[in-house]
């Protein structure tokens, strides 16, 4: 306590600030308004309660206050924090707030946040608002522009990606896996700044079958086929023969494998009839010797932040977690389906909001984010990814008619009759087909006499 | 290829997710007026849910970073 009273320079408070676990950026801007005296109080009781950081601030503020009137950074802090407006608002008010403070009285600024509050207030949409018809008009209008050719150029060597109309459709349709299943690996600080570790860990999970490493030859000669490993594909892979030599041991435990002196390997059939030998080539062939089964290739990039990182043709975003040099944190995939199962429905609908918007931006077009958000979340609500029509959110209606007028009629009034379903009539389709006012926006409210 | 597997909860896709206690529920269902299953739902398959320990009938408090409006809360019931 002592020691603290006695330390008075501008860089002990910092110090004190950033000790009651407050953050260094906001110690060093609000240290110039106050005096460590004044602190003290507000100190300890933060660090014996060990209370939030915001709510910490605002007992440091209160602490710091000398004259009615002037305005302090701390006051911003304090006031804008507890209006009732959302975090990025927040944060943009606070940079400009900041930036006119000498000009502001309190009154002013209580003045400003009441304006801001009101306005937010009015921007937010209107109880009963048909949300989903706007967002589905305000993504299907631009969707008339977008390209309807399936492939692109995706800018990274020679992968294609399905980009454009097909692959929104793709994803409100919830595949279970893409046409062009795609990754982007971040990598580990090491990897990331060095190409050859780099390129040695793209060399490790792009999958490798023998037949990628020589010649695989089935002979009716000795009934046996026989498999030439190229030297130049094995440095470069940097694999020795005999492991090679192991991993076609793997096939099965009948199988003899024989090197022979040319350097070539003989693998004996079974027996003599020449099916079983076209079986034992195939299979020969088709042993993945090293790499993750699905990535096809695997390219070496800088990224803008001139990192290396890795874009991979195929998916598999189980298996890459937990290899050396990857950094899983911000690996992703464009298979939602596969996002989902790994890393959890929260993921998914993030990955649903992002592949829309990227595809959306790629093509020029500027679609609110807020409509895709509600997209992703009417596809994730229940739990697992749902696609968006018939099998799904559509399917799932609970009016008979709205799902006769939607697709396939006559097999849902069928089923409908044989359950002997009940219509309530309350949502928008069902009021169409039986001409009732709407249950929407004004047409939903009723004036009752008392 | 050594394993070394980080938690899913540090991907950058996952938000923050909590379990909530009894009274946080009672308060949320009171403020919206709603019951516990009009909540949107995740699956107690689901992997951060496995993580986090939840079971069915609990509601997890998910912190998600959101493109408009910085941070927004939202909640899901836990399933089957």
């Amino acid at each position: 306590m002592e020691m603290r009273v006695a330390a008075k320079g501008k860089e002990e408070v910092a110090k004190e600030l950033v000790r009651g676990e407050v953050e260094e950026e906001t110690a060093e801007r609000i240290k110039e308004d106050f005096m460590l005296v004044e602190l003290t109080v507000g100190l300890d009781e933060l660090l014996e309660l060990e209370i939030e950081e915001e709510y910490a601030e605002d007992i440091l503020m209160m602490q710091g206050r000398r004259e009615e009137g002037e305005v302090k950074l701390g006051d911003i802090e304090l006031k804008v924090n507890k209006s009732e407006i959302p975090e990025k608002v927040k944060e943009e008010l606070k940079e400009k707030l900041r930036a006119v403070r000498t000009k502001l009285s309190v009154e002013k600024l209580d003045a400003i946040l009441n304006k801001v509050e009101g306005k937010y207030e009015k921007a937010k949409v209107e109880p009963r608002e048909a949300v989903g018809i706007v967002a589905a008009q305000s993504i299907g209008e631009p969707g008339t522009q977008m390209t309807l050719r399936t492939f692109h150029y995706a800018g990274v060597g020679a992968i294609y990606i399905t980009l454009g109309l097909p692959r929104i459709i793709e994803i409100v349709d919830a595949r279970k896996k893409p046409s062009t299943p795609a990754m982007k690996i971040k990598l580990a600080e090491e990897y990331a700044s060095d190409r050859t570790k780099a390129e040695g860990l793209a060399m490790e999970i792009e999958e490798t079958y023998i037949q990628d490493m020589g010649k695989v030859e089935a002979s009716t000669e000795d009934m046996s086929v026989w498999v030439s490993l190229k030297e130049k594909e094995l440095k470069r892979r940097h694999l020795e023969r005999e492991e090679v030599e192991e991993k076609i041991k793997d096939i099965g435990t009948d199988v003899l494998v024989e090197a022979v002196e040319d350097g070539k390997l003989r693998i004996h059939a079974k027996n003599n009839l020449y099916h079983e030998l076209l079986r034992l080539e195939a299979k020969v062939s088709n042993k993945l010797v090293t790499g993750i089964e699905g990535i096809k290739r695997v390219i070496v990039r800088k990224d803008t932040d001139g990192e290396y990182m890795l874009y991979t043709e195929g998916s598999a975003l189980k298996k890459i977690r937990g290899i050396e040099g990857v950094d899983f944190r911000r690996t992703t995939t464009n298979n939602i389906a596969e996002i989902a199962e790994v890393l959890g429905i929260e993921a998914a609908r993030n990955a649903i909001i992002e592949e829309m918007m990227d595809t959306l931006e790629e093509q020029g077009l500027d679609v609110d984010a807020r409509h895709v958000t509600l997209i992703a979340d009417a596809m994730t609500m229940d739990g697992e990814v749902k696609q968006i029509g018939r099998h799904g959110l559509a399917g799932e209606k609970a009016s008979v008619l709205s799902r006769a007028a939607f697709e396939v009629t006559v097999d849902n009034l069928l089923e409908a009759a044989m359950y002997g379903e009940t219509d309530k009539l309350k949502g928008v389709t069902e009021s169409v087909i039986v001409g009732q006012p709407i249950k929407l926006g004004t047409g939903a409210v009723e004036l009752v006499a008392r | 290829m050594k394993k070394g597997k980080v938690s899913i909860r540090e991907h950058g896709l996952v938000p923050k997710h909590e379990i909530m206690e009894g009274g946080e529920v009672k308060e949320l269902l009171e403020k919206y007026k709603i019951k516990k299953e009009q909540l949107p739902k995740i699956k107690s398959s689901d992997p951060v849910i496995k993580e986090i320990k939840a079971v069915m009938g609990d509601v997890v408090k998910i912190k998600r970073r959101s493109r408009t409006a910085g941070k927004f809360i939202s909640y899901r019931l836990v399933i089957e």
